[in-house]
């Protein structure tokens, strides 16, 4: 039933119609866009791998080899990536650390849009004091670098991932609250959403049903094109030591441990780096496309 | 006369309405470092797992315990607590650093100026390459040049600052050799220079010790460069985009129509129109390299806010880690706040409108 017609005609009979034709329209668009589609590679092999680490991974990711034998030896057909100082597989621990890395995108990404939306689309639709107050906060937590905010409130936390994640999220959402209220703003006046308010609707009603999924899409290709920050900042905070602990294979903290000794076993450090510099370009990119496609005016 | 009179009398409201502006931003500015401060009390009051053991450390005893719970003055209600809280801060009070017993006061007096210095000369490599570049690829859009200019962006978009740190230093300092390493000068020159104005390069050059200039300089290049290329990602690509606004108006066609050389069009007249806007692109990436030098300082055992912080974070040291946090924060604000001054300074629309 799903054919390139039914996506592409003029007049779609049903909602579901019209909507899956507009995903369809903006993947089209995506599609021509080379850089985009590398970027959308780059994102799907992660998932992939993190799906099938287990499979992936020769060797497993905590547990080392043999002590005497296998530590920090260079990378070889045996090792792609090389070993660490505890003897353990690097390849096979970039690979589970896609995990760490996925959980830690979507978690901010799922805590952070919707409280950011919430705050925007709450003070863009009443104005007045309540638009005055909550973009003071929205300011406050913006006059904070971001990484600097989220080391201190990771230190308050404690380490570990779970509050890098929320540490991460706490300072993430201040710039989506600004674009949905700059967003609200337009879509207050309209007279569609006058005639919604005439026929009764509650305020929360035309806030979650009306507003909200108009402000959706610019930003989620804000969340997109932030996710790489994301990854920088977890990978930092995971350096700094807050992040995950070990022996979790998370990327930053593997570049931690192997700083010690960069310069006799370059690999240590090195291959995580590659890591973390090849998923969030992948992200860059699609974020990149997915803002070209979705937004006609930019392009040019 | 009356053209006198209501040309004063529009000076005057002018001058009030400008007044009025500047109180407008103060009590903004005031409202934000208000709020930077609720933050940080509730990071170290509310948050913190336990804010007496940040201070007194696990190996405390109970009555050690109970005297600081009291002098903290936990037991009271919160509004007391941030009352006492914004007395102390606003004195200069934030506290003694668990790490090195002193005032965190005097240690961030201490740690700034190598900030300072590491940020500024980053700032200037990255506006000296960014501006250019931004320019070479608004005017080969497409071309080219554009696409390795929007590479060398992508790339410090999405590599970690401190990986290429590392590798920088695996590099220039340890396989070539070109650079000095970690530090800020070497431990022979570190007590040769008087500390007048605490940045090495200009209290070097200034007493004339050339060979201390050429050691700190060796010392500085390579974690500038790290942050100047950063926030070059950014200007070059917003000087882009400014600058294709630019060349596509109207008066740069007259301009063209009047047989103006193309150089003088870009570099002259275009420019000056997107250095505007680029001034306070500028100051707020000088502000983004704040929190990049956490990192690098870091990586380069650099002794400024940012390793201050990070040693401070090893021990949970809340006071410290907090009073660099707040000291961050307000240089933030400050940065903002300049740039926008300098906007109402350098255009002359916003200022006539002002």
């Amino acid at each position: 039933m799903i054919s390139r017609e039914w996506l592409l005609t003029d007049q779609p009979g049903s909602r579901r119609q019209a909507r899956y034709g507009q995903a369809f329209r903006t993947w089209l668009s995506l599609r021509s866009n080379r850089l985009a589609m590398v970027g959308f590679w780059i994102i799907a092999a992660l998932i992939g791998i993190a799906i099938f680490a287990p499979w992936i991974a020769p060797y497993d990711p905590v547990v080392g080899g043999d002590l005497r034998l296998d530590r920090l030896i260079g990378p070889s057909w045996d090792h792609l990536m090389g070993t660490d100082d505890q003897a353990r597989d690097i390849f096979s621990r970039v690979v589970y650390g896609a995990r760490l890395t996925l959980l830690v995108v979507a978690l901010v990404a799922v805590i952070a849009t919707p409280i950011g939306l919430a705050v925007g689309t709450t003070a863009g639709y009443f104005g007045g004091w309540v638009d005055v107050v909550l973009m003071r906060i929205t300011d406050i937590f913006l006059a904070f670098p971001r990484l600097i905010l989220a080391l201190a409130f990771a230190s308050a936390l404690g380490p570990g991932i779970e509050n890098a994640i929320i540490a991460i999220a706490i300072t993430s959402w201040p710039p989506y609250a600004r674009l949905a209220r700059a967003e609200t703003l337009t879509i207050r006046e309209t007279d569609y959403i006058n005639a919604i308010r005439l026929q009764g609707a509650s305020s929360p009603r035309i806030i979650w049903g009306h507003v909200v999924p108009l402000c959706l899409s610019s930003v989620i290709v804000r969340v997109t094109l932030d996710m790489a920050g994301i990854i920088l900042t977890a990978a930092g905070l995971g350096f700094l030591g807050l992040g995950a602990q070990p022996p979790q294979p998370e990327w930053g903290a593997m570049i931690a441990a192997g700083r010690r000794f960069i310069i006799d076993f370059w690999w240590v450090a090195t291959m995580p780096g590659i890591a973390i510099f090849i998923v969030s370009l992948g992200f860059n990119l699609l974020g990149d496309g997915l803002r070209d496609a979705l937004d006609p005016k930019g392009r040019k | 006369m009356t053209a006198e009179v209501s040309l004063a009398r529009g000076r005057a409201s002018a001058l009030s309405s400008l007044l009025w502006k500047a109180v407008k931003l103060l009590t903004t500015v005031a409202v934000t470092i208000i709020g930077l401060l609720l933050v940080t009390f509730l990071i170290s009051h509310v948050i913190a797992v336990d804010p007496v053991l940040a201070v007194v450390g696990d190996r405390a005893s109970q009555s050690t315990y109970d005297k600081m719970f009291l002098e903290m003055g936990l037991d009271k209600p919160l509004w007391q607590q941030f009352w006492v809280y914004l007395e102390k801060v606003l004195s200069g009070n934030f506290g003694n650093s668990f790490l090195t017993k002193k005032p965190v006061i005097d240690d961030l007096a201490r740690a700034f100026p190598a900030t300072l210095e590491l940020a500024t000369v980053g700032i200037l490599i990255g506006t000296l390459a960014g501006v250019p570049l931004g320019i070479l690829s608004a005017v080969k859009a497409g071309k080219l040049p554009d696409q390795i200019v929007r590479v060398l962006g992508l790339v410090g978009y999405s590599a970690p600052i401190f990986w290429l740190g590392l590798l920088g230093l695996l590099v220039f300092y340890a396989k070539l050799g070109w650079v000095a390493g970690p530090g800020r000068i070497d431990i022979a020159y570190e007590y040769s220079i008087s500390p007048a104005t605490g940045l090495l390069l200009l209290d070097s050059a200034m007493q004339g010790q050339w060979e201390a200039f050429g050691n700190a300089f060796s010392h500085i290049i390579l974690p500038a460069t790290l942050l100047g290329y950063y926030s070059m990602a950014y200007i070059s690509r917003m000087t882009r985009s400014f600058m294709l606004a630019e060349l596509a108006q109207e008066y740069v066609t007259t301009a063209r129509v009047k047989g103006v050389p193309e150089w003088r069009i870009i570099w002259v007249h275009a420019l000056r129109n997107a250095a505007v806007p680029l001034v306070t692109v500028v100051a707020l990436s000088y502000a983004g390299l704040l929190e990049g030098s956490v990192l690098t300082e870091t990586i380069f055992a650099w002794p400024g806010l940012g390793m201050y912080l990070t040693n401070s974070l090893q021990v949970a040291d809340m006071n410290a880690v907090l009073g660099g946090t707040l000291l961050i924060g307000v240089i933030f604000v400050g940065l903002n706040l300049l740039s926008d001054l300098l906007y109402v300074l350098l255009d002359p629309r916003v200022r006539r409108r002002a």
